[in-house]
């Protein structure tokens, strides 16, 4: 039965690709690209990644939508297409899929228990997890403290987004282009005019933030961590930008105070790092942090999971206030 | 099967059931808004009737109590994201195709009463 699920989103999941690829009008290709993120996000959790599925579902349907929109109400609806011979593109991707396709029989049946990814190093981390660091979650062991290093890269690759992002849209717009139409010249504030949505809305945000609070510190236990739960705080944020309008989301989480946020978050990830230095361990070895090692750990992981979802929300709330408070591009 | 899973599995199947007629639906019918009244109607009696279902087979678990989030929650946006796109696309002028308009251009064929 799960075979039939997983064929199905995966049969879904390509045609919604061929499909964002084939539609002109833009906003149809990110509501098509909403739709490939929810099927992939269904497909991650068939194939029991609850962790990855949760944050795919947060970041890729829901932030990564609005800010699609956000950017398409700067710029024009329609693609520009340019017609030109393609045989080099066609070449090069026949060939990469036969080249895959060649690979796909080597590759071990799914959830094989001999295949070299399931032998490689994940029996050490689920033998060793319970011992050494003590919680339920073992993605959360991994991804926090086993590869530390790989999470940290991360959280400052979503900062280093964050600014990249920030410095593209710092120039002041251009005075006598006003592509974005009829709703910037009549300066309505969000949807203030749909009394249903806003008050609908206003009932949803409180519950995303605790549901966003839940999935950062209850990590540990259940699926969930400083990602998924980043990017539902600023979903909240983003959803009471719709509702009230951008300015007033910006009022309520300054620009300014998002960086300083941001860069915050970064700097307590590699600060637990040094203070572990500091107390004679290695760089992100939490066992220092505690007398006993175990606590330690889960010290640790806590004050960096927290570092990441600082960062990934801050980041992206920064992201979308920028987007949605210019009026031309 | 105790009684308990059959009357589950009959909340399960009528679900089941009025997803498929909201599927239908919106392949059928003629325009925008009628499509939207059968696309409603998974949304509102599919996940009723479904979520019920589920919620017997858990009996008195914790995972009860989430399938009761889920589906109040969905109750409580599903319509609300209706009405946002029926009122969107009123606004963006698309109108209501009425009795005397005949099929519209484009559309499927409807059969004429």
């Amino acid at each position: 039965m799960i075979t039939v699920l997983g064929l199905f989103t995966l049969t879904f999941l390509v045609i919604a690709a061929l499909a964002t690829v084939q539609s002109r009008n833009l906003f149809v290709a990110s509501m098509w690209f909403c739709i490939f993120s929810l099927m992939m996000a269904a497909n991650f959790l068939i194939l029991d990644a609850a962790d990855v599925a949760l944050t795919e579902a947060a970041v890729g349907a829901g932030v990564s939508t609005v800010l699609f929109m956000g950017a398409l109400s700067l710029t024009a609806e329609h693609e520009h297409v340019r017609e030109r011979s393609g045989w080099l593109p066609a070449l090069v991707l026949g060939l990469l899929f036969a080249v895959l396709f060649a690979a796909s029989f080597e590759q071990p049946r799914l959830g094989d228990p001999l295949a070299p990814v399931h032998q490689h190093v994940a029996p050490f981390y689920l033998s060793e997890t319970p011992r050494l660091i003590d919680i339920p979650n073992v993605v959360t062991a991994i991804l926090a403290s086993f590869r530390g290093y790989d999470t940290l890269g991360e959280v400052l690759v979503v900062f280093t987004a964050g600014i990249g992002v920030l410095s593209v849209l710092s120039f002041s717009p251009k005075k006598n282009q006003q592509l974005s139409g009829e709703g910037v010249a009549e300066r309505v504030r969000g949807v203030q005019h749909h009394a249903i949505l806003r008050v609908a809305g206003k009932l949803i945000i409180p519950l995303l933030m605790l549901f966003a609070l839940v999935v950062q510190f209850h990590g540990e236990y259940s699926p969930g961590g400083g990602f998924s739960a980043g990017a539902l705080f600023a979903a909240a944020v983003m959803l009471y930008g719709i509702l009230e309008g951008a300015d007033r989301s910006a009022k309520a989480m300054p620009q300014d105070w998002m960086l300083r946020l941001a860069a915050l978050g970064a700097m307590l990830y590699i600060g637990v790092g040094i203070v572990c230095m500091m107390l004679g361990g290695n760089f992100l070895d939490y066992s220092v942090l505690s007398s006993k090692p175990v606590a330690g750990q889960q010290l640790g992981i806590l004050l960096v999971e927290f570092g990441v979802g600082l960062t990934v929300s801050t980041v992206l709330i920064m992201i979308f206030n920028a987007i949605a408070n210019r009026s031309t591009y | 099967m105790s009684l308990l899973e059959w009357v589950a599995a009959l909340f399960l199947v009528c679900g089941g059931f009025f997803v498929l007629v909201g599927g239908v639906g919106m392949l059928r019918m003629p325009d925008l808004y009628t499509r939207m009244h059968a696309a409603s109607v998974t949304e509102t009696m599919g996940t009723l009737l479904i979520m019920t279902g589920l919620i017997l087979i858990a009996g008195w678990t914790l995972a009860s109590v989430k399938l009761f989030a889920i589906l109040l929650f969905l109750l409580f946006t599903g319509p609300v994201a209706s009405y946002a796109v029926a009122n969107t696309a009123l606004i963006a002028g698309i109108k209501p195709q009425l009795a005397e308009d005949g099929p519209q251009i484009g559309g499927p064929e409807v059969p004429r009463p």
